[in-house]
């Protein structure tokens, strides 16, 4: 086991060298200077310019900045920001949280919808359930983000004010940050109808947001379970006379969840691309949004450093998903 | 009967929590504004934003001189009255006493507002070997951007309540200067404690101003909590609580304010306009800005070093028509380099009317009977003056087609794009520009100075008449007297035409209809000092 944990760690440093890089060098390559871009009309004489360069790295090849940043890197420091001037790792640890509220909701959403959508209309097959199911998934499917989220705020936020229109929580609630968490730093707080509040601020966002992978998983569970369902062992279990709930839930949907677990795991990149749009739109401070607009300034430390965080917990969560494997299944573990 | 008791105690109990629990709501008053966006940070020095200005200096600060609110006219602030010596380079200020700094987690003032204030808010910008010069990056944009480096010989404390800056040469907007909000006046003592604590950098993050609002709780792309400053020396603010709600995107931003979820919004979605002016519970607010977008022509390249050539190319454009299509109604056609909410604006002056016939024949005697071939610079970018560049110089494309000019259309990223044209590679180009200080010299001087040939005047155009006028004006304290000279020489800029002056864009605000006493700033800021909410 140790020997695979190793041989995985192997693997991981070079790509994380590899992200370093390309983010380093992919940023400078974009256009734009991002000192003249901060002064815009107005113009920076050229002294003013020179100690600016100098102020910021500027000045020294582009090869020593990247060796100044990645022994930044290596002793956890990701630089500061150039607008706001304060540590990225820190902006990036009090956005971070939110992201990944929102990203749970949203896969709890697409999962606890998706699933038994994709169950009923695969037993369902070629009546009118199926085909209405099928046709609302591959709608939600097809729909842009910002365009859906906006409608769910005219209809329900402005026409039947049912839940509000964006944010995380009431203004009128005055909540400090404990763990970054909404959900619970509310109910920490024991301030009453915090948490509700809060709950009904993450609706909307969370089916904006929810709305793709549901239709992904819908789609994949329904084709997943038609092709199990055709199985001998199923006709067996039905011949038994097994109860038909029995054959669908245990000998069914079991075998169909294998390809349809890989599908949600690939729905987390998904989620992380969606939470920029939705993140901009229900005004929710998460990283998504505070990396696009990095990207408009040319704000090179909290780019590099937002893009390496994010690189580096898929990484994690990729490495703690191999071992979990190989603890499940051996013969990963010994291959190679 | 005990259990009773009990019972009826831990209900009221109960209530008396839930009453406390949302102090906000029923008993004060709160004005919510939906922002669009996070301040870079709560020192208005060290940022050039218009968000960051909002958050800061325009609730939480003051500066010795400001403008009274909606207008561009300057009146006392934290200096009661100011002497100008007569040569025009010593000004002499007197500050108000009896202004308390706020309250803080971080600072209790143990003294009132002095000069030490002054003397530490502009040492920081000016020396660079004042202890916080470099504390949270150092850098000055606007201090710098303003020359204020070159101009400042001195400043120097005369007693605490008074203090003097001595320039280097007579520079009349330099007290139009001081109103900006890069000379926001922090608290010295509390500079001090931190610098003491080995934390300069909270000066910057956690600000202690004498401003109507004080600072309670931000929240990054969140929220801004501020509260009224009991103290305020002009008298405590109407409303208790400010709040910004910080909502990125327009039209979100106006599903809240219909859904009541905030009172002001700023920077509206100019395809929600039409639906704000129909909304019974929104009152749309509108005024020009600030600005001026151009055409601006290389008069150092042929054939733009002849005015007649620029002239006729100036009658050639259909202004109305790009008013119509570009700015979407949500513009005025501009005749002068200034907008018409700064003082000596020139009102007689008589735009170049829009007739190709004439324009062809004033072509044509200039020696171009056949037209010409050039280019039309756009920028890729949308400003307030311009919202859409491409499609204005697809416009003015044609329209020069008519007259038998062959324009070609350049675009640039926009840091290449301002660095270019500086150079001066361009034909033709379009810019613009938004005030910063209200004063006639920072659009006349700055965009259209001799000296400014190489920076921001990309025109490259260097008349002595226009340039002597202003000059005098920088070096003359009487405002009468400025007016005079500046709209002569708005006169000689129209005879000579080195831009097609295109529009003034029109700031719009909605605002819910119980909010009360609401004035756009022509700045482009939004204050909420002075504003009421209705019950």
């Amino acid at each position: 086991m140790l020997g695979f944990l190793l041989r995985r760690l192997g693997d991981i440093i070079p790509t994380f060298f590899g992200v370093t890089l390309l983010v380093f060098f992919l940023i400078r390559l974009i256009p734009g200077d991002p000192i003249l871009m901060m002064a815009g009309e107005r113009g920076v004489d050229a002294v003013r310019y020179a100690e600016l360069q100098a102020q910021y790295g500027f000045d020294q090849p582009v090869i020593v900045q990247y060796y100044h940043y990645l022994v930044g890197v290596f002793q956890g420091d990701l630089g500061r920001s150039f607008v706001t001037k304060k540590p990225v790792f820190e902006e990036f640890m009090t956005l971070f949280p939110a992201t990944v509220e929102l990203s749970i909701m949203g896969i709890l959403f697409a999962v606890i919808i998706g699933l038994p959508l994709g169950v009923i209309a695969a037993i369902k097959r070629g009546t009118i359930v199926d085909h209405t199911t099928m046709t609302i998934s591959l709608t939600g499917y097809s729909m842009p983000i910002f365009w859906w989220a906006l409608l769910l705020i005219m209809f329900f936020s402005t026409t039947l004010g049912w839940t509000p229109v964006s944010g995380r929580l009431s203004i009128f609630y005055y909540i400090e940050p404990v763990t970054g968490f909404m959900l619970i730093d509310t109910l920490i707080s024991g301030e009453k109808g915090a948490f509700v509040s809060a709950l009904r601020h993450l609706i909307l966002p969370t089916i904006a947001l929810g709305t793709i992978p549901m239709a992904v998983i819908a789609r994949m569970t329904r084709s997943s379970m038609l092709e199990v369902l055709g199985e001998d062992y199923i006709r067996v279990a039905r011949a038994k006379g097994l109860a038909p709930m029995r054959v669908i839930m245990v000998h069914a949907l079991r075998n169909a969840l294998i390809p349809v677990i890989t599908v949600i795991g690939l729905q987390v990149g998904v989620l992380l691309a969606g939470a920029i749009l939705t993140e901009t739109i229900f005004s929710w401070p998460g990283i998504g949004k505070w990396i696009v607009e990095a990207l408009g300034r040319r704000d090179y430390p909290t780019i590099q450093g937002g893009i390496l965080m994010i690189a580096f917990l898929m990484m994690s969560v990729n490495l703690l998903v191999d071992l979990l494997y190989g603890v499940i299944n051996p013969r990963i573990r010994h291959r190679r | 009967m005990k259990s009773n008791f009990v019972k009826v105690a831990i209900g009221a109990a109960l209530l008396a929590t839930t009453a406390l629990a949302a102090p906000t709501a029923a008993s004060a008053k709160t004005l919510v504004y939906c922002s669009e966006g996070s301040p870079e940070g709560f020192n208005p020095a060290l940022y050039t934003a218009g968000t960051t200005f909002d958050a800061s200096s325009r609730q939480v600060f003051n500066r010795l001189v400001q403008f009274k609110r909606g207008t561009t006219t300057i009146v006392p602030g934290l200096a009661t009255s100011w002497d100008i010596s007569a040569d025009g380079t010593e000004y002499t200020f007197h500050l108000r006493e009896g202004v308390k700094f706020h309250t803080t987690g971080d600072f209790t003032p143990t003294r009132d507002f002095n000069a030490d204030d002054i003397m530490f808010t502009f040492m920081r910008q000016w020396s660079k070997d004042h202890p916080y010069n470099g504390v949270s990056g150092g850098s000055y944009e606007y201090f710098n951007s303003m020359s204020m480096p070159d101009l400042i010989k001195d400043i120097v404390k005369v007693d605490d309540y008074t203090v003097k800056f001595v320039l280097n040469r007579p520079e009349a907007p330099f007290i139009a200067n001081l109103a900006m909000d890069f000379a926001s006046v922090l608290s010295g003592e509390y500079a001090d404690n931190m610098l003491e604590a080995g934390t300069p950098e909270n000066v910057d993050l956690n600000p202690v101003g004498t401003g109507p609002f004080q600072l309670v709780q931000y929240q990054k792309d969140a929220v801004i909590r501020y509260k009224a400053n009991p103290d305020y020396w002009e008298g405590p603010a109407a409303i208790d609580n400010l709040i910004f709600a910080i909502t990125p995107d327009s039209t979100v931003r106006y599903q809240k304010l219909k859904a009541g979820e905030c009172h002001v919004m700023p920077y509206p979605n100019p395809a929600d306009l039409a639906a704000m002016e129909a909304d019974a519970d929104v009152n749309l607010m509108s005024q020009e800005g600030l600005n001026v977008g151009y055409l601006g022509y290389n008069t150092e390249k042929e054939p733009f070093t002849k005015a007649e050539v620029r002239k006729a190319l100036n009658m050639a454009i259909n202004k109305e028509a790009i008013i119509e299509a570009v700015y979407q109604g949500a513009g005025a056609v501009a005749k002068n380099p200034l907008p018409p909410t700064i003082w000596s604006y020139n009102n007689d002056t008589v735009d170049d009317p829009f007739d190709p016939e004439a324009a062809k024949k004033m072509l044509a005697d200039a020696g171009y009977p056949d037209g010409f071939t050039t280019d039309i610079w756009a920028m890729p970018v949308q400003r307030p003056y311009n919202p859409n560049a491409r499609r204005m110089a697809e416009m003015i494309q044609a329209d020069w087609a008519a007259i038998g000019v062959t324009a070609e259309i350049v675009s640039y990223e926009w840091g290449e794009y301002l660095e270019r044209t500086k150079q001066g590679e361009q034909g033709t180009f379009m810019l613009g520009w938004t005030g910063d200080n209200g004063d006639p010299d920072n659009f006349l001087a700055v965009l259209l100075g001799c000296d400014a040939v190489g920076s921001a005047n990309r025109s490259r155009w260097c008349n002595d008449e226009f340039d002597g006028l202003i000059q005098q004006a920088k070096t003359t304290a009487d405002v009468l007297e400025r007016t005079r000279l500046y709209e002569e020489a708005q006169t000689v800029f129209k005879r000579e035409a080195p831009w097609a002056t295109i529009a003034h864009s029109i700031v719009f605000e909605p605002i819910r209809n119980e909010v009360v006493d609401y004035k756009i700033d022509p700045f482009g800021g939004h204050i909420f000092y002075g504003v009421d909410i209705k019950e």
